[in-house]
């Protein structure tokens, strides 16, 4: 008999940056939570890169905002410097990044949950998972203490069974040598749960004071800050910022790298994990790109009240006395002293296939999960599934319909469409090249996209839906009044034009023509639009972008429609793909193991072909065909 | 699920020589087995593949016909299903018998297409493949049965696989550089990329207008012969139809107003406006004869104009000459063997055209005449055996779809948009060329395509 028994409505393991939204989401929708970690001190802790968005990443944390996550108006409170990436190319691909103060994060977040009502933090490490019938009804620390509830969403991050590596030091440690948790694997594998095991890496911190910037680019932040969050006021966080610094190796980095290879865990075999090919270790690189005589380093800091600094885009699991000479190969690094060195990290993970769209793994009901557990790798992704997860599991429990989003309506869609439609071997990061639809995708407009989502959750407050509705109407009528406003052929507007290399006009034309033109943009008519009204920068920004990319915008909606023709094409749950001889084998197999929604999702299973969905196609409607027949007779 | 078995009058059902109906799936031998004897009253052996058989089909006791039956396993078949042909004779009557004892001894009749439909299900055809089955089917001359069946081979695939894999290599580019702008540099992208898609271009250009050659193939070219009266009209048509050019069909089916003869001429089908309408009004006032024919014209493909070369020049030509101007015409200068009394040379300064001088009654020059219509329909550039001929409609408009995407890619190159930008429009053509040949999956596209399927196939 547990000595101790206690009943909430769910928990969430893990108090990372997926357990945090998990625990808040279920909270805010007024299920008593219990959060457990293994430290209350490492809550939503940044155990890699001091840094929150960047590109496409940035993307999710708006999104994440606009339905009512955390992470945005987290990062609003703690970042030390924010950039927009990418301002040279479209709309699509601008994306925000910024610095964090980590502690500053940490502390935030913490103080964000400790004062959430319906919620319980609670130290402790989940062992086990009760399931009974197929359902979950409980989990029991390793203490012994049993907690039942109605659902459970695991975020245990690179915590199960972890493994820090460099060089031949091993230590059975989670991040920054935090307590593993060394348990509670071997309870999913008894319920069936397949696991893999993935691995990441990190850099070393160095002291700032060994750190000679004279060699380095300072690295600026932007002038005017965009804030994450749309309910933050962008007046509310313009500040002085920190900087950041460019150095980079060179080829005497590369050949103590080279030199050195067989003494790498990774290359000798002692790593076992699958890692990142997109967020790569320094060695990585130089044994990829062998004709690249020099990589970036980005030097940043860790927070304003420490002197460590992180050294982006080195991270290795060399041996100590390697990171030493390799770091100092570095300009500005020559003398530099690391404070903790890089390693390797490995860590259990599931194989996503196993879970349904909400996140809900498809053999144990009310079980859901979210983050590195589920094989991605980032702070931001992680943040995004532990928020669906968390929503789904309240949905579940309230008895309401899951909230699936789909790849045309948000990168998070994409995300976990990723994770759990295709074979995923090593840890997923987001990348533009993955949303399709990415011009419809944009960082700028996830309010647009996916507040009205949120507000119908019930984690978006009416004042800011309130907002919303006010925007919408803003932009559509200043985009109809730029529509309908002639601008004539005055000596003004030629100078203007002549000024900006820009064609003449030989008659009359709407102001939203002259936006449209490649060299002019809604900003720059300023000088010609008279009776401009007054508008916030978030609108005037989409009145711009939807009057300039208009005819791109409406190709890509004409693929998003074409898109959901397949989407909207179901398939019975109980569809047995044996019973259609003619698909291939292998799809028969990986179609009946994953038992796609809809035709769309079948399409992207890695191993399905398109001659199989035809198949599908043709076989879907000659089944819809005879079952007619047969109801009409 | 088991596969029903499936059978069909494969050939055409008159009363031709020889019938064939054909039985595929599962059952196939065993239904064989029960309506098949040898002469020596022994079953059939379906044990080897692709072995012809001796004997009759008999319904219950009763001896139906004298036939030869191919016994084909699969996957080697058609339809990759194991199959039966019965070749027996060809009698309407006894075709439906045969059918009709195949079916009460296990088979079900097959619906229109559902032989491919098989073949396509089982992974033995693509898609563009399946399409091409149907023009093989409808291919009424040489030319189109050799590109429906190159087609077939596969030609349509190969290439439009090669665009696709060269736009998917920028797209791919582009994506990488987006998200590893540290090691993929996008400077002068645009530019480069430009010189990429020029000959893509060209290439899908081709395919396109190569579709309406392929119209031209599958279903013929729709010719007037025009002329006063007395000019040679009907000697020409009599030479056009004369037992050199055989007949190729009568056109079943055909539901336009007018009458049309459909022959072969240099291997192109020529659907001949019956011009007796026209002989008719000869006896009446000229003009109503050339206005009624000029009807007929407006929408041919073809008009030849016969000038009677032993009489000068009318208004009547005048107006002829006039109202061909802008189509697609031949013009004969007729009796030759005669003294002429115009100049091939003025009247090819009169018309603007080439002029063929002719004898239709002592059969002179009428192989210029060939020459000049396949010079007019194929611009003496196709050559039909390694040239890719795009002969569907569906397929032409997706190669006009994806064409047009690339020229947005021009579009936005020249405005300087961001590189981003492109991507969107070479996915579209990416997408379009695709869905040719059945690697980008539209939703109602595959049962569009066996609906049209006839019987038997």
């Amino acid at each position: 008999m547990p000595y101790l028994e206690e009943s909430y409505d769910a928990a969430v393991v893990g108090a990372g940056h997926a357990g945090c939204e998990a625990a808040l989401a279920c909270a805010r929708l007024g299920l008593e939570t219990i959060l457990f970690t293994v430290s209350v001190d490492s809550i939503a802790l940044m155990p890699c890169n001091p840094n929150i968005g960047g590109s496409s990443k940035g993307h999710l944390v708006r999104e994440l905002d606009a339905l009512g996550g955390e992470m945005g108006k987290n990062i609003d409170k703690t970042f030390i410097q924010s950039k927009m990436l990418n301002e040279s190319k479209g709309p699509a691909v601008h994306s925000l990044r910024a610095q964090a103060d980590k502690q500053d994060y940490t502390r935030e977040m913490r103080k964000t949950l400790e004062n959430t009502e319906h919620l319980t933090i609670r130290q402790a490490e989940v062992s086990e998972i009760i399931v009974e019938d197929g359902k979950l009804t409980g989990v029991k620390t390793f203490s012994g203490a049993v907690y039942h509830v109605k659902a459970a969403v695991l975020c245990t991050g690179t915590y199960l069974r972890a493994r820090c590596i460099y060089g031949d030091v091993s230590n059975p440690t989670g991040p920054n040598g935090l307590q593993a948790a060394n348990h509670l694997t071997d309870s999913l594998k008894a319920h069936g749960i397949e696991m893999f095991r993935f691995k990441t890496g990190t850099p070393a911190r160095v002291d700032k004071r060994s750190i000679d910037f004279s060699r380095m680019e300072e690295q600026f932040g932007d002038k005017r800050v965009v804030p994450f969050s749309f309910s933050t006021d962008p007046e509310s966080i313009q500040k002085e910022q920190a900087s950041c610094w460019l150095t980079y190796t060179n080829e005497e980095t590369h050949q103590i790298i080279r030199d050195n290879l067989d003494r790498s865990p990774l290359f000798s075999g002692a790593i076992e994990g699958t890692g990142p090919r997109y967020c790569p270790s320094i060695e990585d690189k130089v044994v990829k790109f062998p004709d690249k005589n020099r990589h970036q380093v980005f030097v940043e800091p860790e927070g304003l009240s420490t002197n460590e600094m992180y050294l982006g885009g080195m991270s290795s699991s060399l041996p100590e006395d390697v990171q030493y000479a390799m770091y100092r190969t570095v300009p500005g690094l020559e003398h530099v002293r690391i404070v903790r060195n890089a390693y390797a990290i490995e860590y259990d993970c599931i194989n996503a296939l196993q879970l349904d769209a909400s996140l809900e793994f498809k053999k144990i009901k009310g079980l859901f999960s979210g983050g590195q557990f589920n094989g991605s790798s980032g702070y931001e992704e992680a943040a995004v599934q532990g928020f669906m997860a968390g929503v789904n599991a309240a949905m579940e429990i309230l008895g309401r319909e899951p909230v699936i989003l789909d790849r045309s309506q948000a990168y998070i869609g994409v995300l976990i469409d990723d994770l759990v439609t295709k074979e995923n071997h090593e840890p997923y990061r987001m990348m533009t090249s993955r949303a399709e639809y990415r011009l419809l995708l944009r960082q700028d407009n996830a309010d647009l996209r996916l507040r009205k989502i949120g507000y119908e959750i019930g984690l978006i407050s009416e004042e800011e839906y309130q907002h919303l509705l006010w925007k919408e109407k803003a932009i559509e009528e200043e985009v109809q009044r730029l529509e309908q406003v002639h601008i004539g052929t005055g000596e003004a507007v030629q100078d203007f034009l002549t000024q900006h290399n820009s064609t003449l006009l030989k008659s009359g034309i709407t102001l939203a023509e002259l936006v449209k033109r490649p060299e002019l943009d809604y900003f720059m008519l300023t000088v010609l639009d008279k009776d401009r009204p007054a508008l916030p920068e978030d609108v005037q920004e989409q009145v711009n972008i939807n009057i300039k990319y208009e005819g791109y915008l409406k190709r890509q909606m004409q693929q998003v429609a074409q898109f959901k023709k397949l989407e909207n094409k179901k398939i019975p749950a109980d569809f047995d793909y044996s019973t259609v001889n003619s698909l291939r084998k292998e799809a028969v197999q990986k179609l009946n193991q994953l038992k796609p929604l809809n035709i769309g999702q079948a399409s992207r299973i890695s191993g399905v072909s398109p001659a199989d969905i035809s198949v599908l196609l043709v076989h879907l409607e000659q089944m819809r065909h005879g079952h007619r027949q047969k109801t009409t007779v | 699920m088991k596969t029903e078995t499936i059978a069909a009058i494969a050939t055409a059902l008159s009363n031709s020589g020889i019938g064939i109906v054909r039985i595929s799936g599962e059952e196939a031998f065993d239904v064989i087995r029960r309506i098949f004897r040898k002469k020596n009253g022994e079953k059939l052996d379906t044990e080897q593949s692709h072995r012809v058989h001796y004997g009759y089909v008999y319904d219950g006791e009763e001896r139906l016909d004298e036939v030869l039956v191919l016994v084909m396993k699969g996957p080697h078949s058609y339809t990759a299903e194991d199959t039966v042909e019965i070749d027996c004779h060809g009698g309407v009557l006894m075709m439906k018998r045969i059918l009709e004892t195949v079916i009460r001894n296990g088979a079900r009749a097959a619906e229109p297409g559902e032989f491919t439909k098989r073949a396509f299900l089982n992974g033995r055809i693509d898609l563009s493949q399946a399409e091409a089955v149907i023009d093989v089917i409808h291919a009424q001359n040489d030319y189109a049965l050799k590109s429906s069946v190159s087609q077939l081979s596969g030609s349509v695939s190969e290439k439009i696989k090669e665009l696709r894999e060269k736009i998917l290599y920028e797209i791919a580019f582009i994506e990488s550089a987006l998200d590893d702008p540290e090691h993929i540099s996008l400077d002068g992208y645009g530019e480069k990329l430009g010189g990429v898609l020029q000959p893509l271009e060209e290439k899908i250009g081709r395919l396109i207008a190569s579709f309406d050659n392929g119209k031209v193939m599958t279903e013929g070219v729709k010719t007037v012969i025009l002329g006063k009266p007395n000019a040679g009209k009907s000697s020409l048509m009599n030479v056009l139809l004369g037992e050199e050019r055989a007949i190729v069909t009568d056109v079943a089916g055909t539901t336009r107003d007018t009458l049309e003869e459909k022959l072969s001429f240099g291997g192109i089908t020529l659907n001949v406006v019956d011009t007796a309408g026209i002989r008719d009004t000869e006896d009446v006032v000229e003009k109503i004869g050339v206005d009624r024919a000029k009807k007929a014209a407006l929408d041919a493909d073809l008009v030849i104009y016969v000038v009677d070369g032993s009489r000068p020049l009318d208004e009547n030509d005048a107006d002829i000459m006039d109202f061909i101007r802008d189509k697609k015409s031949v013009l004969l200068l007729n009796k030759t063997d005669l003294n002429t009394v115009i100049s091939a040379e003025e009247l090819e300064e009169k018309s603007g055209r080439r002029v063929i001088p002719v004898s239709a009654k002592e059969e002179l020059g009428i192989e210029l005449l060939e020459e000049e219509i396949k010079r007019l329909f194929y611009h003496g550039e196709i050559r039909f055996n390694d040239e890719v001929t795009i002969t569907n409609v569906r397929q032409k408009s997706a190669l006009e779809e994806s064409l047009k995407s690339l020229q947005m890619v021009d579009a936005s190159i020249a405005d300087g948009m961001p590189e981003d930008f492109y991507s969107i429009d070479l996915m579209s053509a990416y997408e379009s060329l695709g869905t040719i040949i059945g690697e980008a999956v539209e939703d109602d596209l595959v049962n569009e395509i066996f609906g049209k399927f006839c019987m038997g196939k």
